[in-house]
């Protein structure tokens, strides 16, 4: 008896833990938005995808109950007892009927659940857009984002800022997705599922987020070394905000005296090769645009925070804050390194 | 019946002579043999082997992550290890470990002395053991040596246009095209030969509706091997053009498409999961019968439902590739036929219940193992069906939810069945028998280990946290499970040390086993153990699925009833 005993207890904790790992991980999802929980969508696409699983969910814990009730009580009734006789059991080859009953009902669930994925499907991949989407390009680098906004004519990298949409009247954001060298993935969990972005394709997908705030993401195909720090942001601002940010991205750099060295030292060491900052002799494409960069919360590809501290070591020694990254240590001595640290914080 | 009684009678083969001859004639005689026995053992061998460095290198990998913001590997050598890792596990592991347990049982439970081209069966051993020679000789570049290469990045499925000499140069790449070439040339030519073996060589009496499933499902296995090698094959030299030839297959820069090499990788890649699940299913159908004392429930569905699995395994590969953009028809027509093949993945878990059902269940080692894998292949199929609803792939897809789903059902699933295997066949192989307490603290080790670490990987995944990252940031709610990810695996390495001082223990000091220690029904369980060089003294002739079973009731024999 004990032997057996014991197998059905730790099964049924196994399936109790399942079941309060999973309730566990919503619940604490749900309430932080740090943590970019595929259970609290806040946009259409991850809505609608949202709905779906849980349905998908019930039906799988339907069978799964069903079938481990079975499993379970076979062990108990059927295992051979220390009191057996050693006969053999009767010997049962098979039954069409029973066959039948479940070759059907699983033919009938999963009719049932190709349906409901089916119009889920189309839901998203077929949506239709009003008029005053947002177009954005996002274009993914190694391992980094680029973000145009060919609407209003400027370039922004790492965090894409959308206007809120108002289910009423709704603003969404429609995003092309290509990529400059290998494949990368778009994923912010809370807004839609993901889609890749492939050099030499055009992929693209829609958000249409709900609420004001920041959604966290990250690259979600292998795209090489340094795959793990290609991070996502989603900036969600009101209208107003999302107009004024668009203001300020749109204005040209102011040329300011103090930092006169540390732009020369810009424009005549290399960092003009990959980078652009509007209205310079810098105009490289392979590195983010600069234009704007303190307006930005986030550097080298989010990994690390906007301050002078990280901007000056990610130019002194780019291994230390992110191991494999494209961009060089550009060998420069204190003084010039603080005087183009200098020039890049007063590019607001 | 004459002939098949006397198969039953213990035949003696002396032991003695094996360990008086000097060690150099006992490993010439290994590496020259052409017995089927002996290079099923050796493929066993490789694929422990392998199974432990793969195993290490996850452990590695566990380390890394089991806290934020780790340094105990660099991202290089992370992304190394996860590449060498899939890579490993499948076509070192995999194959080769299934393909030693047909190559050894095929020609015992059909009646056979041998595979039907046994020179060609050795020549395919060495040629799968050059290749896994070749992929890890890529690790020797990392200490230095020149021109050696470094061990390959690009990841198990080598995505392009990552594998292009722009992203990836030097030779990491091409040690991983050579070595799953070669070894790929050795998977076909036994899957030729387990096709031919199983269709040609039975013995009289055994048609095809009286293998036992072992043999039916190894078949099914075999002909997806020939079918899906080719694919990958034939995309790995056109890679190499790329590489070397100045070809623009896969060459983005120059016009080539990335997803090409995504529908040919996949195009291989998916039915190869079942080239690795339906010998664990080979497993669990001789040995729950057994252990239950039933004959299998639905035989001929059994047989069906088999052969539509790798019908339509040909024909799901898409679903890898949901989220490529691909049109929301294409996403449709994938979801059903992936949907579909759950139908007789279901009734395979029903019959196996259905088995069970009414019989004298003995909880043995290698039961115990059947019993979890049960489990846990029901909860494999069922993340499998979430999957396969392509909006919730759109979320899932590459999150640790699939790395979950799929060791789910490579480790739940079928290292439960091919350790259930080695528990059940152990005896047959090396006469003698291990022992039980043993045998259990491996079991419940492992259930344990096994449980920690993949029940709790679902749930980073559906917290949004990517597959093939080497780090991550505090803060995202990933930390506690990460923690519980990684202690799980040393739950694993407990039960897999049991395992191996069993396994070794009784190799020496187990006590014999005899013929048939498990009451069994299928003819490898008639010779001695272990067999003798000629399988049977005298070829065997059934009337039944059961042929054991016959002869041990002459009052109620199986095939009257057939």
């Amino acid at each position: 008896m004990g032997r057996h005993f014991r197998i059905c207890l730790v099964r049924g904790c196994v399936a109790i833990l399942l079941v309060g790992v999973a309730t566990v991980a919503f619940a604490a999802g749900s309430s932080d938005p740090a943590i970019p929980n595929i259970f609290s969508p806040a946009s259409t696409p991850a809505d609608s995808i949202y709905h779906l699983s849980v349905f998908v969910l019930a039906i799988c814990l339907g069978i799964f109950l069903v079938v481990f009730g079975l499993l379970v009580y076979a062990l108990v009734k059927f295992r051979q007892r220390a009191s057996d006789d050693g006969r053999e059991p009767a010997q049962i080859y098979g039954s069409n009927q029973v066959e039948l009953a479940w070759t059907v009902i699983p033919v009938l669930i999963v009719v049932v659940l190709f349906l409901a994925t089916a119009r889920v499907i189309h839901a998203v991949e077929d949506a239709r857009f009003p008029t005053g989407t947002l177009e954005v390009t996002a274009v993914g680098h190694q391992f980094w984002w680029e973000f145009q906004y060919p609407q209003q004519g400027f370039v922004a990298a790492n965090e894409l800022h959308v206007p809120v949409s108002d289910p009423k009247s709704p603003t969404p954001t429609h995003i092309t997705l290509l990529s400059a060298d290998t494949d990368h993935s778009f994923w912010v969990p809370k807004l839609a599922g993901k889609t890749d972005l492939i050099p030499n394709r055009t992929n693209s997908m829609w958000i249409d987020p709900h609420e004001t705030g920041v959604y966290l993401g990250q690259c979600a195909q292998y795209c090489g070394t340094q795959h793990a720090k290609m991070l996502l942001r989603v900036v969600v601002q009101s209208k107003d905000d999302f107009d004024r940010w668009v203001a300020s991205q749109r204005k040209p750099v102011q040329n300011l005296d103090a930092v006169a060295h540390g732009r020369q030292v810009f424009d005549a060491t290399a960092c003009v090769n990959c980078h652009s900052i509007a209205g310079t002799e810098a105009k490289g494409k392979f590195g983010p645009d600069l234009t704007h960069l303190m307006s930005r919360e986030t550097i080298a590809g989010g990994a690390a925070l906007n301050n002078r501290e990280n901007l000056r070591l990610w130019i002194k020694d780019p291994e230390a804050l992110k191991p494999g990254s494209l961009m060089p240590a550009m060998q420069l001595d204190d003084k010039d390194l603080d005087a183009v640290t200098d020039y890049l914080q007063s590019l607001r | 019946m004459s002939n098949a009684e006397s198969v039953l009678k213990p035949m003696t083969v002396s032991p003695a002579r094996e360990h008086t001859r000097p060690l150099f004639d006992q490993v010439h005689d290994w590496i020259v043999t052409v017995d089927h026995k002996k290079l099923g053992l050796m493929y066993t061998l490789y694929g422990i082997v392998f199974l432990v460095i793969g195993g290490l290198e996850a452990t590695a990998m566990r380390i890394q992550l089991a806290i934020p913001n780790n340094h105990f590997l660099s991202p290089q050598t992370f992304n190394q290890l996860f590449t060498m890792h899939g890579t490993t596990m499948v076509f070192l592991v995999g194959m080769p470990l299934l393909f030693g347990f047909a190559n050894y049982l095929v020609p015992l439970m059909i009646g056979a002395r041998d595979m039907a081209f046994p020179r060609l069966n050795a020549f395919s051993y060495w040629m799968s053991a050059m290749g896994g020679i070749i992929l890890y000789f890529s690790f020797i570049g990392g200490s230095g040596l020149y021109g050696a290469g470094g061990a390959p990045d690009v990841g198990w499925f080598a995505y392009a246009p990552l594998t292009s000499p722009a992203f990836s140069p030097g030779h990491s790449t091409d040690y991983w095209i050579i070595g799953l070439l070669v070894s790929g040339v050795g998977s076909i030519g036994t899957a030729l030969n387990v096709v031919t073996t199983v269709l040609c060589m039975r013995c009289p009496g055994m048609t095809l509706g009286r293998m036992p499933l072992f043999a039916w499902l190894n078949l099914v296995t075999s002909s997806l091997v020939l079918i899906v090698i080719s694919p990958l094959t034939a995309a790995q030299i056109m890679l190499l053009i790329d590489r070397y030839l100045g070809g623009h297959f896969f060459d983005t820069q120059a016009g080539g498409s990335a997803v090409i090499w995504m529908h040919f990788f996949w195009i291989f890649g998916h039915p190869e999961v079942y080239v690795l699940i339906i010998p664990g299913f080979a497993f669990a159908s001789e040995i729950i019968p057994v252990f239950s004392r039933k004959p299998i429930f639905g035989y001929a569905i059994m047989v069906a439902a088999t052969l539509s699995i790798g019908f339509l395994s040909l024909g799901v590969w898409a679903h890898h590739m949901f989220t490529i953009g691909m049109t929301s028809y294409a996403n449709a027509f994938f979801t059903a036929s992936t949907m579909a093949i759950g139908v007789p993945t279901g009734i395979k878990i029903f019959n196996w219940l259905g088995t069970m059902w009414g019989g004298k269940i003995r909880l043995t080692v290698p039961m115990l193992f059947c019993i979890a894998f049960l489990f846990q292949f029901l909860i494999a199929g069922l993340t499998g069906i979430m999957l396969s609803a392509s909006p919730f792939d759109w979320q899932l897809g590459n999150s640790y939810f699939v790395v979950a789903h799929f060791h789910y059902v490579l480790i739940g699933g079928l290292v439960f069945t091919i350790f259930a295997a080695l528990y059940y066949w152990y005896p047959k192989v090396t006469g003698r028998m291990w022992n039980e307490t043993l045998g259990r603290w491996h079991f419940w080790l492992f259930l344990i280990g096994f449980h920690l670490t993949f029940d709790f990987m679902h749930v980073p995944g559906v917290l949004g946290m990517p597959r093939r990252i080497y780090t991550y940031e505090a803060g995202r709610g990933w930390e506690v499970w990460n923690m519980i990810i990684s202690v799980g695996v040393i739950f694993q390495i407990a039960g897999i040390l049991f395992w191996v001082v069993n396994f070794v223990w009784a190799y020496f000091k187990g006590k014999p086993a005899g013929n048939d220690p498990w009451d069994a029904w299928t003819l490898e369980w008639s010779t001695s153990s272990p067999p003798p060089d000629y399988n049977f003294a005298k070829e065997p002739v059934v009337r039944s699925r059961r042929p054991l079973w016959d002869l041990k009731h002459p009052e109620d024999p199986d095939w009257k009833y057939e």
